[in-house]
């Protein structure tokens, strides 16, 4: 018996990928039976012609170059716990420069003997993001459970209450600026680009030009650029003596712009519903409102769940471009950890450690997707 | 006609410069059964879905039980609310099962409580002989099934008339005998039915009266034996013959 069932994958894989069945790019082993020993695997997948027998030695021949070296450096001979001098004579990667700035990395300029208030902000954030991802708990308590916690990381992050010292918010940094800025952005842009997309499709000029002209403007312009006019230019339209806080600034110019590219996944999804299932909610009487939300939004979103989490991911790494309205987020505070002279050549390390940090974001993201697509799509199975 | 129930009075409508109704007038009564026919590209259907104002007319007047159809999205609300639709393609919501197919728009529209409609939904389901299909999805019923759930969600909001936009057209032969049999039953109990369909022997035996349209305009309309045994127009004689030669 092999010890995954290979009709099941497929099935699951054709309901959700329907229009690229071929996408694998390893066509499936013919008969199954082949599969399970491995000679016979290599055999009709690796060495199965002779453009595929050279591929596969010019692809063993890379691996056998570039693998040793790697977990050499990463591994054997990397310096986990010495000190700088001791980096400096090893040949590996200096992991030690982690562990000595890892606090400095995380959460940036907030007072270090206070650090323990963003890493609980940042696990209670986290976990709740764990949570809610979990379809059982989709009830109305996970609202009031979200305002509890987002209360519980105001307290903590803020302070000023309950005996905690307060810390302004320009001190912040680190990751807690990285999670809360690109999950405020989603949810934010997320709700706005259905609207904009739904705009976009409006049978009234007014609403329809006005969200393509937005759509259009911030498509056409650098997220740079927009965070630049959202913390330079933004308080200059503001009465005098009204200032918004540079962080909010950021966060708003973040969500205008991922609402943006969103509206045209979203509405990528609006255009592959059938005319017929409008047609059937109008002819039922349902209004607009009842059409759109029953109706058009549940089809259209599962079909763009792929595009929709590419955004996500995007925002979640644009986040990092913050730094240049003189926000700390993660990749800042690792590029200022960098600057202490005695751990200087070792940034290497430290970019490597931001990345995986990220990427362990990220691809929880892409995983989670894969899951929600594959329930989203379950009444395609026949 | 007293008791007419839906009226068309000289209604046009303009695709662009595609004229695709010319001055359509006709009137239907009260429980009445009228099988609309014609060559493709004749008009049926446009007609039949101006009643329920999937395609608005410009010129002319349709009113259905009283409420004439204007730019007022309240006439509009109020019609659809009376009417029930078929499509060719059965349009059922894929995304949710059967029973919520069929609860669906009585519970939004209507404000109904859901266990009573559910009730009501599996009663229907019952009539067209699928209640264990009621927690399937769409998707995963065949062509005949599929129609038969289209009907009985129209059926759940309790219309006054019943629209059919060629209910059998999308289907396997062997489907559309189940299919015409629930309509049979439902004109039996006396359900204001406008249907656009090929299926002569339907015409024939249930139909109160036969519309044959072509080029947007009406030919001819009378009773199933009048058109059948004795067409008056030569465009009819020529139509009648093109679909029972076979």
């Amino acid at each position: 018996m092999s010890k995954d069932n290979p009709s099941q994958p497929s099935a699951a894989w054709a309901a959700s990928y329907e229009e690229e069945p071929s996408q694998a790019g390893v066509p499936p082993s013919p008969g199954g039976m082949t599969a399970l020993k491995p000679f016979g695997w290599a055999k009709d997948n690796l060495f199965n012609s002779r453009l595929n027998t050279v591929l596969t030695l010019i692809c063993l021949a890379i691996l056998w170059f570039a693998v040793p070296p790697v977990v050499s450096w990463v591994l054997l001979d990397a310096t986990w716990t010495g000190s700088s001098e001791a980096c400096r004579e090893a040949v590996g990667a200096c992991w030690s420069v982690i562990v000595v700035k890892h606090r400095l990395i995380f959460f940036g300029t907030y007072p270090f003997d206070e650090q323990w208030r963003p890493f609980l902000a940042c696990g209670l954030f986290v976990a709740m993001l764990g949570v809610s991802g979990v379809r059982a708990f989709w009830r109305p308590w996970l609202v009031g459970a979200w305002a509890l916690v987002l209360v519980g990381m105001g307290v903590l992050m803020w302070g000023g209450v309950l005996g905690l010292t307060h810390v302004p918010n320009d001190k912040w940094g680190g990751l807690p600026i990285t999670l809360m800025l690109s999950v405020f952005a989603i949810a934010l842009a997320f709700p706005l680009s259905i609207l904009l997309a739904l705009g976009r499709q409006s049978s009234l000029p007014a609403i329809r030009s006005i969200c393509v002209g937005f759509i259009e403007l911030m498509r056409g312009v650098p997220l740079v650029s927009v965070l630049f006019m959202a913390s330079v230019m933004f308080p200059l339209f503001l009465p005098e003596g009204v200032t918004i806080d540079k962080l909010l600034r950021a966060l708003a110019g973040l969500t205008l712009f991922t609402a943006a590219y969103l509206a045209e996944a979203v509405r990528g999804g609006l255009q592959a519903i059938p005319r017929g299932q409008y047609e059937a909610a109008d002819a039922l009487g349902l209004g607009y409102w009842q059409k759109t939300w029953l109706i058009v939004l549940p089809q259209a979103l599962r079909i763009v769940i792929p595009p929709i989490v590419n955004q996500f991911i995007s925002c979640f790494k644009d986040t990092s471009l913050v730094t240049i309205v003189g926000l700390y987020d993660l990749l800042t505070a690792a590029t200022v950890a960098t600057t202490d002279p005695e751990w200087r050549p070792f940034f290497a390390e430290v970019y490597v450690f931001a990345g995986l940090v990220f990427w362990i974001f990220c691809f929880s993201m892409s995983r989670y997707s894969q899951w929600l697509e594959r329930m989203a799509n379950r009444y395609n199975r026949r | 006609m007293s008791n007419a129930i839906i009226e068309l009075r000289k209604v046009g409508k303009w695709y662009n410069s595609y004229h695709a109704l010319r001055d359509v007038s006709l009137t239907i009564g009260k429980g009445e059964k009228v099988v609309v026919c014609g060559p493709s590209g004749s008009g049926k259907s446009t007609m039949i879905r101006c009643i329920n104002r999937l395609e608005a007319h410009q010129t002319g007047h349709i009113i259905v039980n009283g409420t004439e159809l204007t730019d007022d999205v309240k006439s509009v609300e109020k019609v659809r609310k009376q009417v029930g639709m078929v499509f060719q393609n059965f349009n059922l919501f894929p995304h949710l099962t059967v029973l919520q197919n069929l609860t669906l728009a009585p519970i939004w529209v209507r404000g109904m409580a859901k266990s009573e409609i559910e009730e009501i939904a599996m009663m229907y389901l019952r009539r067209v002989r699928i209640p264990d299909q009621a927690h399937k999805f769409p998707g995963q019923l065949s062509g005949g099934q599929q129609q038969r759930v289209a009907i009985a969600r129209a059926l759940c909001m309790r219309p006054e008339i019943m629209l059919f936009d060629e209910p059998t057209s999308a289907l396997d032969p062997e489907m559309v005998k189940e299919v015409l049999d629930v309509m049979i039953e439902l004109a039996n109990e006396g359900m204001t039915m406008v249907c656009v369909t090929h299926e002569m022997g339907f015409a024939r035996s249930v139909a109160d009266s036969i519309v044959f349209m072509a080029e947007g305009s009406i030919i001819e309309s009378g009773s199933p034996a009048e058109f059948f045994e004795n067409p008056k127009s030569e465009r009819t004689r020529q139509f009648l013959g093109q679909i029972l030669e076979h």
